[in-house]
């Protein structure tokens, strides 16, 4: 019986030696991004793991290794433990916090392992050999510049923002930069916390306080959705435009659609994590030069160009 | 201990005594809606505070069963994401039934919200009550349970309900009935029966008793056990209740949905003159409380005073001074 089970054990640890040797010829790039627990954090586990999908299947000399973690402090210990068992011949990650992730960030780049940072950058910029974001601004900027256009230069707008980050004041600031000095005029601006529930009862409560509004603008598509419900059940004819922003796909489809309230979005898509994936692959791989910076612009999806932006499969 | 003494001279309720503490929460929702008025007129117009109440609904509906879990003497945590959960549920067994039923999977998936909710609410009683824990930490545990579940099951994203039933299921949320918003009617009916079962029956006073003073219950021959459990089943119930108007208004469940909503609860209950430690209960306060909670929000938008900054520290302020009140008119 003993001996039995020996021989049984030795056998799978020869396997198991046997799979790591294989393992080891091949290139690993782990990716590490928050869980999905709202939409848009959604999409980037469903992009990132369509990019390691097909990754995988067209380089079998290069393994994608996809890891999720719920909280800053998950996120450190699964850097630990992808880095523990293997060298680690990149990182694709998507940090939590800045100040928490820098310094294991630093740790795994010590070891020589490629670094790419997406969307929120490290609080020490040399670590990155690879920095791919969207551009918050533009988001602001470009639905402003929209809307400015769509209104003939005047209007009285209610513009709904999200949780306060840097995110939500780059959106916010690019936005009332640009309609500084135009007739445009931004009656109130609330939080609701990008949650469509609060947009819902914020929206109500602009609609009852003010009896004329030409445009609403939710800083992202959950609170648009929130939005659109609240106008639809006041009934009111005289809004003329709400937008939003993120590349949510219901909003895409209404794009596509050719909806009247709604014609254009703003993407801050997280399929950016797709593309920074691929980028380091290249390096890897096809050794196309990729170090630097590369700022995603946030170009208005329109009827024309709205199939690019829309991804039905994605749960955002 | 107050409960008790307050409950047995019966001839005192039907000379339709009113205490302060019975009066106080309607007090401050009559001084609220002047307030409001005098900061902006169309406070009080009909459509605004249709809206108000409407959306207040939610809240009220839970806080009627949390009603009954707090004067038992127990807590929950989980009110939200049971929300989240069994509204994910619901639309999918509706989406699920709507090839086959039609529009039949409408009252299939209320049936099913129902049948989640009890189930929801047996789980917490029983480890609460058999299981000998907490209810701070038991509901703590099944609030994270439910969020996660919700959250696997749209995958972080949302499940939107069905188009074909879409259009059908709408009037529960934002249907009349007579003039009257249909959610606001739902929160009536349940309140009334809340009320019923809290003051007139046999189980009411045992849940008062349970929740002044376990000790003293038991040696009266009530079963502590039983009556918790119940009362845990209850507030189930109630949430499915809420759920079933939720799902109609965006048409979806996200793992956003519910987030926070059982400290608008619990603060729902408190305003209503229901002590947090148990004992007597108190349904219309609590929902004047739910009315009170929403009436506030409306009331920073509408108003031009406050920073969007600082909306919620006001609000806190402003529930503080709302209890203060209450503590010194009695």
């Amino acid at each position: 019986m003993f001996s039995r089970k020996w021989v049984a054990a030795a056998a799978a640890g020869a396997l198991l030696l046997a799979g790591q040797a294989l393992a080891a010829d091949k290139k690993v790039v782990a990716v590490s991004i928050p869980a999905a627990d709202h939409g848009w954090t959604a999409g980037i586990v469903y992009h990132a793991q369509a990019a390691a999908k097909e990754i995988n299947a067209a380089f079998p000399d290069v393994e994608v290794v996809v890891k999720t973690s719920p909280s800053a402090a998950d996120q450190v210990s699964a850097l630990e433990d992808l880095s523990a068992s293997r060298k680690l011949d990149a990182l694709v990650i998507l940090p939590y916090t800045s100040e928490e992730l820098t310094q294991p960030v630093k740790a795994i780049k010590d070891m020589g392992t490629f670094i790419t940072v997406v969307d929120r950058g490290l609080t020490d910029a040399s670590i990155q050999d690879l920095y791919l974001a969207g551009d918050n601004i533009a988001v602001g900027t470009n639905t402003a510049k929209f809307m400015i256009d769509k209104l003939g230069g005047k209007g009285d707008l209610v513009v709904l923002r999200g949780i306060p980050t840097v995110i939500d004041d780059e959106r916010i600031k690019g936005f009332e930069d640009t309609i500084k000095g135009t007739g445009l005029k931004v009656l109130d601006i609330q939080y609701a916390h990008w949650n469509s529930d609060e947009a819902f009862k914020l929206m109500q409560d602009y609609l009852a306080k003010y009896p004329h509004i030409d445009a609403v603008w939710a800083n992202d598509d959950d609170m648009l959705l929130g939005v659109l419900e609240a106008v639809k059940q006041s009934g009111r004819t005289d809004i003329k435009l709400a937008l939003g922003g993120n590349g949510m796909k219901d909003i895409v489809k209404k794009v596509i659609d050719g909806d009247a309230m709604t014609p254009v979005e703003t993407p801050y898509p997280p399929s950016m994590i797709k593309t920074a994936i691929y980028m380091t692959v290249a390096n890897l791989i096809g050794q196309a030069p990729v170090r630097g910076t590369v700022k995603l612009d946030a170009p208005l999806i329109t009827q024309a160009n709205a199939k690019e932006y829309y991804f039905p499969d994605s749960p955002f | 201990m107050t409960a008790l003494t307050s409950s047995t001279p019966a001839r005192t309720e039907r000379q339709y005594h009113v205490s302060w503490a019975d009066a106080g929460p309607f007090l401050a929702l009559v001084a609220l809606l002047v307030i409001g008025f005098l900061v902006n007129p169309d406070f009080l117009s009909a459509t605004n505070l249709g809206n108000v109440v409407t959306r207040s609904a939610y809240v009220a509906i839970i806080a009627v069963g949390a009603t009954f879990v707090i004067s038992s003497g127990g807590l929950d945590l989980s009110v939200g994401s049971m929300v989240a959960f069994i509204a994910g549920i619901t639309i999918m067994f509706m989406n699920m039934m709507a090839p086959s039923l039609g529009l039949w999977a409408i009252p299939a998936g209320m049936a099913m919200a129902v049948a989640a909710g009890l189930l929801c609410g047996l789980a917490n009683g029983l480890i609460v009550t058999v299981g000998r824990i907490e209810p701070f930490i038991a509901t703590l545990g099944t609030m994270g349970i439910f969020r996660a579940l919700i959250t696997y099951m749209t995958n972080g994203g949302t499940i939107p309900i069905d188009r074909s039933l879409r259009e059908a299921y709408r009037p529960v949320y934002f249907g009349t009935l007579a003039g009257i918003p249909v959610p606001i009617l739902i929160s009536a009916v349940v309140a009334s029966i809340g009320a019923f079962v809290l003051y007139k029956t046999k189980y009411g006073r045992k849940c008062a008793a349970v929740g002044a003073n376990e000790d003293v219950a038991r040696y009266s021959g009530i079963s502590v056990i039983k009556t918790r459990t119940i009362a845990f089943v209850i507030q189930g119930v109630c949430v499915a209740v809420a759920a079933i108007c939720y799902v109609p208004r965006l048409g979806a469940a996200t793992p956003t949905t519910g987030v926070l909503w059982e400290l608008q609860v619990i603060t729902a209950v408190v305003i209503g003159g229901t002590a947090l430690r148990g004992g007597k209960g108190h349904i219309w306060g609590t929902v004047a409380g739910a009315v009170i909670l929403e009436l506030i929000a409306n009331l920073m938008v509408l108003s031009d005073f406050v920073s969007e900054y600082l909306v919620a520290a006001v609000q806190g302020v402003i529930i503080i001074i709302a209890m203060l009140v209450q503590r010194f008119s009695k």
